[in-house]
């Protein structure tokens, strides 16, 4: 493996010569850098798509730019900020909603993909005054601290007992052929797609333990 | 992320004709195509979404194995009952992938396809020739843990990403396709997956517009199937080392490495030195490595993690 | 109301309300979805358009030039503001780097143009067609290289961390060659990212001369202070609102480019803009946790007394910057006469370093209480009992200075009873589990307790609801909660007669949430409001004020009472004050203490740690909210799991720039990482600190875990790793063999 090695960095079309290697080795920078030739991208207006989405049971036919995220969708045109955006690249969990059921990061899908879906956000789930059971156990088990990521942690969960439910196994079931069993340990495998920084893990556990039980 | 028009394909033909359009890409379960094109690293001209197409079945195959639609998820493929059973190696190493959320969404096809978690490709202020050929490869001396051990170039040291492939091509599967002019072949995994030599760019056997339409497994390999990765948390993490084996009561069998290279590691010529354990075993499989001074401990931990299976395997 | 002498008995004694683990206030609207976070003020402003920032594509250098024709060409697109369209803007007082720095790059991704359009989708587009042309210059990016060279430097973390550049008590040098045990070794922490989950996101929206800014940030006075700064307009003008916050951890303690940035935007646009950091931008543009090397010597008799102890660190920081006070605890922990602590601060071109959680204390405990294990070891003592042979109730550079509570002994006392430690094999690497090799470590912890003046309103309308506003910022610390039960505690109310408004720089300014200091001083500020208001509401009933009981949401003296709503008439019943301090914490010396036990298994195969049983015994002063305070210290102790065994920041030493920048390679714990952590809190209640008696407690949960975790993987495998994060490569090679 060779350091100091020259080599160009690039970004889209444009050539730059840097001094990375100079700088590893104290020599001289490139005197100047040269802009690149390259044509620049087009300006071609954004392709629309219609799409329609039922969104917590209530239909929303949108036209909306192909590159809108399902989670920008609702953030954005739906107003439905619930849903949260902690990294855009399906690295963090806090955009985890509900499609047909199943959780899925809405940051790394298209809503034009989406056409005729079932959406269950946060605010599908239960309101201040009226919270569904798990968020109710998020609150008494104080199952998060700053609260960005918690939506997601919630959806997360709430579809996560389904898929135990429905057995299918995860990465620390012991047996692959038996039914998944309902413990700490597959919680956390389970849940694990779900960053929380403010680091409520352990009671985030407990509170959809509680949950899990009363269901059982 | 560039503009782009976008498409439903009705059949895989309408799917494959489509491809021709020059930028276009199929899309299914998007999770590592959008999270590039919001880099700019992917920049797609043309979407082929291809999830309305079926291909989600998972069928018995007529030579007693399965026929896993390309556009399975890798839940329903993990949760299958014939691949729990009779494959678990490939239910583990699903598993051991990701989270639930992008299991859920991720595809047979896509998960072959993934791109690498190489940082420098993720950065497109620096030269990379995968991303950009011809710029340079700033992985080469830089931060290097996480990159290929063997079979590695001049031009690239990314590592390929994937768990499903490395079980994949621990069972002998066989990807098969369908050309733009119709034309359908069938490519072992094997074959599948390229080196980076001096096109690290390109990555697989496919070509210009060929679609997956399916990966097929021969009948069950038998004995005891393990997946064990080798990653710094405990989950939501690409493997530092993986081993997918297929070992049976005789201590003879099958590993496939991931983690280590651009693509499954896989060395059949090795494998009959199994039986004599994880040194002598990994010292073949693993043999040519030219790791960095980072990466250097996948050569020991490929060893370590193969003994742990091997050990279990006996237990 | 000033704070000069010890606290006597006052209403908060009452504890009816004050220290019950009462449910967040605030969890219904963050459970479901409905606690606005400054990206998502949709009915802030109306208009708003999307900026998006561009990140300078080299670390060191110069901007030749930028062509944006491409940009202001693309469709949607409303303006185009670069570092180039304008004289580099003023540096604010808490920023080393500057925010739009003009055509001098002085780190990676340092915000170098903002691109602003109708939609996010044109303008993360429109940012990237902007073409710049760079002049790079070599830089330096090695901490290692420059260490060698480092001169001494005195450091000051805005987060309340200080120590001299160089300290010496007694003769730290003759001490430490004369003491027959001594232990002499270095240690390395790594540059870490706070990692917030909400990435730094700001909406502005001018009317006229001013500016308001919903944001995302812990110290709402200094964000107003320095965005004015930065802008070159009055503060008057500028105000702030930022009434939820996903995440600091020190990340969000000072103005940042996305709230500068989307200013700017916004009135090049004419209207409001709105503007989020990327996820990958987050590592390079903002701060992050110097990485530190420390030389750590102690020095002791065979009867365990420590003689001589010596704590040298050195890190990086940009021109100006400061170092990593990581030598802040050995000043204070341990008794021993002679002593040395020095700062060094190399200067690299990497971004900025400044606080993250426990600035100093967290990455200095890391290889102190390291080091008291090796000494342990060395001694032939059990590390408990090192410890506790070596506690000091006076500051040891000071001895005329005693610690206004000390119960370090007692958290180490209990922790080790209430973890099992007498099941510690003493000898390591001899307690296997299957494939796991099975230890346990324990370090003390330590975080001063700073105290800062904090002002509020308090607001009686005649239903007897009281409102309380200060600017003060719940980062997830409980602020709504705890400020909630001190009103009422004060008040007399239940706490659902209690509204609190936070986060607006239009309230009275706080301590703000940092350095742990939160909790203390913003109740202490509002129960000084609500003591004047107490005044106000006597005398307006025509109670003498020294007699009244507030109580059940009456005034009650003698055989009297009345509503506590009668007194605020129509226009309700206004009362604001502030804590300040007088000279208590010169006269004492005021910290917060904790005994951290940790068991993991280590993979004797593969080398993977894994976390077991986490437990966590803390003397804080009087605990607030025992829910609350429990989750800041379950938090703190998942990021010191993250600290000792996956976070690092890694650093391309060519390039000049932080590699993982992004959430899948940047590893912090996710739920399989942690177990079920146990947290006890003393009781104390500390009447030097505050009238609330209270300290903080959320960076102590941090404080020493990393050591724990690193002591416990040597307990387990015989393996000591200086170096952190402790991943799996640094064990490998000495893990015992395998068939």
């Amino acid at each position: 493996m060779q350091e100091g090695k020259e080599f160009q960095l690039s970004r889209r079309g444009l050539a730059i010569v840097t001094a990375a290697a100079a700088a590893a080795t104290g020599g001289p920078p490139a005197a100047q850098a040269q802009t690149g030739a390259a044509a620049s991208p087009p300006a071609s207006a954004p392709a629309m798509e219609k799409v329609s989405l039922v969104v917590n049971g209530q239909r929303h036919a949108l036209e909306l730019d192909a590159r809108t995220t399902l989670l920008d969708t609702l953030r954005e045109h739906l107003h439905l900020t619930g849903s949260k955006k902690g990294c855009d690249h399906g690295q963090c969990g806090a955009c985890t909603v509900m499609v047909d059921g199943r959780r899925i990061y809405s940051c790394l899908t298209l809503a034009v993909m989406h056409e005729g879906d079932e959406v269950t956000t946060i605010e599908g789930l239960g309101k201040p005054g009226d919270l569904h059971p798990m968020q109710a156990a998020f609150v008494k088990h104080d199952g998060y601290q700053c609260g960005y990521c918690t939506p997601g942690q919630i959806c997360a969960s709430v579809a996560m007992l389904a898929e135990i439910k429905a057995g299918v196994p995860s990465h620390v079931s012991a047996d692959l052929t038996a039914a998944p069993q309902l413990t700490a340990d597959e919680i956390r495998e389970r849940m694990s797609g779900n960053i929380c920084r403010c680091g409520a893990y352990s009671n985030i556990v407990e509170a959809i333990t509680e949950v899990a039980g009363r269901q059982a | 992320m560039r503009p782009f028009t976008y498409e439903r394909a009705r059949s895989p033909a309408e799917a494959a004709a489509a491809a021709q359009r020059p930028g276009a890409r199929f899309i299914a379960g998007g999770t590592n195509l959008l999270d590039l094109m919001k880099l700019q690293i992917e920049t797609p001209a043309h979407l082929i979404d291809v999830n309305g197409l079926g291909l989600d079945r998972i069928e018995a195959a007529p030579e007693g194995g399965l026929r896993i639609g390309a556009l399975v998820r890798n839940t329903d493929l993990a949760a299958d009952e014939r691949v729990r059973r009779d494959y678990g190696v490939l239910s583990r190493a699903l598993l051991a992938g990701a989270t639930g959320q992008l299991r859920n969404k991720a595809t047979t096809a896509g998960n072959l396809l993934q791109r690498t978690r190489c940082p420098y490709f993720y950065d497109t202020n620096t030269a990379c020739n995968k991303r950009q050929p011809g710029s340079g490869c700033s992985a080469i001396g830089g931060s290097t843990r996480g990159l290929a051990v063997i079979g590695a170039s001049e031009a690239c040291i990314a590592t390929h990403p994937s768990d499903m492939a490395v079980a994949m091509r621990a069972l002998d599967a066989v990807v098969e396709t369908v050309r733009p002019d119709g034309t359908e072949r069938a490519i072992p995994v094997a074959a599948f997956h390229r080196l980076p030599g001096d096109t690290p760019h390109i990555e697989t056997a496919l070509e210009a517009g060929e679609f997956i339409t399916a990966v097929t497994l021969p009948p069950p390999a038998g004995g005891r199937q393990f997946y064990r990765k080798v990653r710094d948390r405990a989950s939501y993490a690409f493997a530092l080392v993986s081993v997918a084996a297929v070992v049976q009561r005789d201590g003879t069998g099958r590993v496939a490495l991931g983690g280590v290279a651009h693509k499954p590691w896989r060395v059949e010529a090795a494998e009959g030195e199994l039986p004599r354990g994880a040194g002598p075993a990994m010292a073949a499989i693993l043999e040519g490595a030219r790791p960095t001074h980072e990466n250097a401990f996948k050569v020991k931990l490929a060893e370590r993690a193969l003994a742990a299976v091997l050990a279990e395997a006996k237990g | 109301m000033k704070f000069d002498t010890p606290a006597t008995r006052n209403p908060i004694d009452q504890m009816r309300v004050v220290g019950k683990p009462i449910d967040r206030i605030d969890g219904p609207r963050k459970t479901t979805g409905t606690a606005p976070y400054a990206y998502e003020r949709h009915d802030a402003a109306p208009n708003q358009a999307y900026g998006h920032v561009l990140g300078a594509g080299i670390a060191k250098g110069r901007i030749v030039s930028m062509d944006t024709a491409a940009a202001k060409a693309a469709p949607g697109v409303v303006a185009i503001v670069t570092t180039l369209d304008m004289p580099p803007l003023a540096k604010g007082q808490t920023n080393v780097a500057l925010l739009f720095g003009g055509a001098e790059v002085h780190h990676y991704h340092q915000a170098i143009a903002v691109a602003v359009a109708e939609t996010f989708e044109q303008a993360r587009d429109a940012a990237a067609m902007i073409r710049v042309s760079y002049a790079p210059e070599p830089g330096r990016f090695d901490l290692a290289a420059a260490a060698k060279d480092a001169p001494l430097s005195s450091g000051d973390s805005e987060e309340g961390s200080g120590a001299p550049a160089e300290d010496r008590v007694g003769d730290f040098e003759a001490a430490f060659a004369a003491a027959p045990v001594r232990l002499d070794a270095t240690y390395t922490t790594p540059d870490e990212s706070h990692a917030a989950m909400e990435p730094h996101a700001s909406i502005a929206a001018w009317e006229g001369e001013k500016v308001t800014i919903w944001t995302s940030n812990q110290m709402i006075a200094w964000g107003k202070r320095d965005l004015a700064k930065t802008l070159g307009i009055p503060a008057a003008n500028v105000r702030l609102d930022s009434p939820f916050v996903g995440g600091g951890f020190g990340g969000k303690l000072f103005l940042r480019a996305d709230a500068v940035m989307a200013a700017l935007a916004a009135r090049a646009a004419g209207r409001p803009v709105k503007v989020a950091l990327t996820r990958p931008q987050v590592a390079n543009n903002t701060t992050h946790r110097p990485a530190t090397i420390q030389r750590i010597r102690v020095g002791a008799g065979r009867d365990g007394r420590i003689t001589a102890i010596a704590h040298e660190s050195t890190s990086g920081n940009l021109k100006d910057g400061k170092p990593e006070t990581a030598v802040q605890q050995t000043k204070l922990l341990y008794a021993g006469a002679n002593r040395l602590t020095s700062l060094r601060l190399a200067e690299l071109d990497l971004p900025e370093g400044n606080a993250m959680r426990a600035p100093g204390e967290a990455p200095g405990l890391m290889a102190l209480e390291i080091a008291m294990d090796e000494m342990a070891e060395k001694l032939g003592l059990d590390p408990v009992e090192f410890r506790v042979l070596n506690d000091t109730q006076v500051d040891p550079e000071h001895p005329e200075r005693p610690f206004s509570q000390r119960q370090l002994v007692q958290c180490l006392r209990q922790g080790a009873e209430r973890f099992g430690w007498n099941r510690r094999n003493a000898r390591p690497g001899e307690r296997r589990e299957g494939n796991w090799l099975v230890g346990m470590g324990m370090a003390a912890g330590f975080r001063n307790n700073m105290l800062t003046k904090s002002a509020a309103r308090v607001r009686l309308d005649r239903e007897g609801v009281v409102t309380v506003e200060t600017d003060m910022t719940d980062i997830g610390t409980g602020s709504y909660t705890i400020i909630a039960q001190t009103a009422a505690e004060t008040m007399g109310l239940p706490i659902e007669k209690v509204v609190v408004r936070l986060g607006d720089s239009d309230f009275p300014a706080s301590a703000g949430s940092g350095g742990q200091w939160g909790a203390n001083n913003s109740t202490a500020g509002v129960f000084a409001a609500c003591m004047k208001l107490r005044e106000a509401v006597a005398q307006k009933l025509g109670f003498n004020s020294a007699d009244a009981v507030f109580a059940e949401g009456e005034v009650r003296a003698g055989n009297r009472r009345a509503p506590l709503g009668q007194a605020a008439g129509e226009g309700g019943l206004v009362a604001e004050d502030l804590i300040e301090y007088g000279d208590l914490a010169k006269r004492y010396q005021q910290s917060t203490f904790a005994g951290h036990f940790v068991e993991v298994g280590v993979d004797a195969f593969t080398g993977e740690t894994r976390v077991r049983r986490m437990l966590a015994v803390c003397a804080a002063g009087r605990i607030l909210n025992p829910k609350s305070a429990r989750s800041q210290v379950i938090g703190a102790m998942t990021m010191g799991v993250g600290a000792a065994l996956t976070e690092e920041l890694s650093v391309d030493k060519r390039l000049g720039f932080f590699v993982n920048h992004d959430l899948a390679s940047y590893e912090v714990p996710v739920h399989a990482d942690i177990p079920h952590q146990e947290v006890v809190f003393l009781d104390e209640a500390d009447p030097i600190s505050s009238p609330m008696k209270a300290k903080g407690v959320g960076e102590l949960g941090l404080c020493g875990v990393g050591a724990a975790v690193a002591n416990a993987i040597h307990n387990a495998t015989g393996i000591r790793v200086r170096d952190y994060p402790i991943t799996l490569d640094k064990l490998l090679d000495r893990l015992p063999p395998v068939a």
